[in-house]
């Protein structure tokens, strides 16, 4: 039985990682997950300097999901390649570093300083967070920003280059096809959906940030639909995610042409919710005697 | 820190809409006094943990008691447990009180405001196991004092000084107007209750050139120090980002009141 899969010639041993932002850099999680079960752990989005991030509240619950607005606080690159880095080169597991920015130069800043770390598989680029209001999200809502974020960045790296793209879009695909053709190795799909919630009691927004980016199982359906959309779309591969909970969520998103997928909430919900994952997909496989996972990949009819 | 299937031993109504709890799980043995529990409603719609804090350690390390407020659908849920009813839990979570602060022969005030009150009985009764000096300074809304018999067990009456709110009981408002008009005295604070609580002793204990450590609440999503969601700010960089921002669900709930930004 395969449980491998490759993106963009870099092999990983089953199709499960973790979503950017959701579990820091597999440091908290590594006391009740063993890593080495992961084909990759994706980091939290990383910038050039430290952020602070966004005012508190951050987070609140909503139905089937949460809220998020932390606005991508992160330590910034140096400490990221000094404490995160070393940490992971311990497990055999592939590494998905997520890149965040605020202008042209300060990813390309992040996507150079990355290219001279060897423990580095892939790079995924956060061009669609809803929390910070400069630069992200302002590059992944218009197609011919994101092509021309994505041919820079291409240019700077190393590594294969994953854009991570927006649910916030008229079209999705049009972003697909512009990521694509700008030379974009891969592309990662939904980030969160805008929202809000209003707490009545108080007559005040549940976050601070007054809109967050929704997640959870409540934005699965959206995204197994738009992972199908982009895969008709375009050739290269896709990592999906979006509310994922088991493997029977998993396989969705595989069958609708996802090459991976990123387990994201649901570990708050279940800390050993990925390892879960990767062990219903093999059952899945004994199951309906699926030889090698890459022939489920987009194989809906 | 472990996730744990818990057993819900016995739940009780201690006030209006105050509960008790006492589960048996794994995650006692490593208790500390001012550390909290992640608690997972089990309904599919609430997916998030509740952090409660842990309000008692059986003498066999084999349960913990939680007394809780229902404020929303998950602690409503918890309500409704009764004995043998499976609880999803993650802890002990956050640093806890450090009872080391209070040296030998110096006397603590243990203050808690309303829900903030029930840790408050753990550190008391681990305070008293290393043969310490403190009393406990409790604010709540009315007459309905809920864990006054075992803060009195725990310390004597002459011990536990109260506060309410409409003044039914004790000092006619808060714990800081408790201490100053019963002349309550102390070298150190511990405390944990509503923000304007904490606020206020933060004040009251630069004045009086006292250390205060005070218990932080904040939203909080993954209860373990990933997500970023609970964050305080702090005087000094912080270990995770270096940002000032501290997790309030690994560096603390329990921070130095000089130490941060309320």
């Amino acid at each position: 039985m395969n449980t491998a899969v490759k993106i963009a010639g870099v092999e990983f041993k089953n199709p499960v990682t973790t979503a950017s932002g959701t579990f820091g850099s597999g440091i908290e999680y590594s006391n009740f997950v063993d890593l080495n079960r992961l084909g990759a752990v994706t980091t939290k989005g990383v910038a050039l300097t430290p952020w602070p991030g966004n005012p508190t509240p951050r987070v609140t619950e909503t139905y089937g999901g949460m809220l998020n607005a932390i606005g991508l606080q992160n330590p910034g690159i140096d400490v990221f390649c000094e404490r995160d880095l070393p940490f992971l080169e311990k497990y055999d597991t592939r590494v998905i570093v997520n890149v965040c920015g605020k202008t042209e130069e300060e990813y390309v800043g992040v996507v150079e300083r990355l290219a001279q770390e060897k423990n580095v598989d892939m790079l995924e680029i956060n061009v669609s967070c809803p929390n910070v209001k400069e630069g992200a999200i302002a590059f992944g809502q218009n197609a011919t920003a994101l092509y021309n974020i994505t041919e820079k960045i291409k240019k700077a790296a190393k590594q294969p280059v994953i854009m991570k793209l927006s649910p916030n879009v008229t079209d999705i695909t049009e972003m697909a096809r512009a990521a694509e053709a700008a030379g974009a190795d891969a592309i990662s799909l939904i980030n969160t959906i805008t929202g809000m919630k209003i707490d009545i009691a108080r007559r005040k927004f549940a976050i601070a940030n007054k809109t967050g980016g929704l997640s959870g199982p409540a934005i699965k359906p959206v995204a197994v639909r738009m992972v199908y959309q982009c895969a008709q779309a375009v050739k290269i591969p896709i990592i999906g995610m979006g509310g994922i909970a088991t493997a029977e969520d998993a396989l969705e998103f595989i069958l609708a042409g996802a090459s991976m997928v990123a387990v994201g909430m649901m570990n708050f919900h279940d800390p050993m919710s990925t390892v879960k994952v990767v062990e219903g997909i093999e059952s899945y496989m004994k199951q309906y005697d699926v030889e090698d996972i890459n022939e489920l990949i987009g194989a809906v009819e | 820190m472990k996730k744990d299937t818990g057993i819900v031993l016995s739940q009780t109504r201690l006030a209006d809409g105050i509960y008790s709890m006492w589960i048996d799980t794994e995650i006692a043995s490593e208790a500390r006094p001012g550390q909290f529990a992640a608690i997972f409603p089990s309904a599919g719609n609430t997916l998030l943990q509740r952090p409660i804090s842990i309000c008692e350690v059986s003498g066999d390390k084999s349960a913990i008691r939680i007394v809780y407020r229902v404020v929303g659908k998950g602690t409503n849920e918890f309500s409704s447990y009764t004995e043998g009813t499976k609880v999803e839990l993650l802890g002990p979570c956050g640093n806890g009180f450090d009872t080391e602060a209070l040296a030998e022969g110096k006397s603590a005030l243990l203050i808690g405001g309303g829900i903030g009150v029930p840790p408050m009985l753990e550190l008391g009764k681990t305070l008293k196991k290393q043969g310490k000096n403190f009393k406990f300074v409790l604010g709540y809304r009315n007459s309905e004092l809920f864990l006054y018999d075992d803060f009195v067990r725990c310390a004597g009456k002459e011990n536990v000084i109260i506060a309410t709110d409409d003044g039914s009981v004790g000092t006619h408002g808060t714990v800081v107007s408790a201490i100053n008009e019963q002349n309550v005295a102390g070298d150190i604070i511990f405390s944990c209750g509503p923000m304007p609580m904490l606020r206020a002793l933060k004040v009251f204990s630069e004045e009086k050139n006292m250390t205060a450590y005070i218990s932080l609440e904040e939203r909080m999503a993954c209860g373990v120090g990933a997500c970023l969601g609970c964050v305080c700010k702090t005087v000094n960089k912080d270990h995770h980002s270096h940002v000032n921002n501290a997790r309030v669900c690994v560096e603390g709930p329990v921070f130095d009141a000089k130490e941060v930004e309320i």
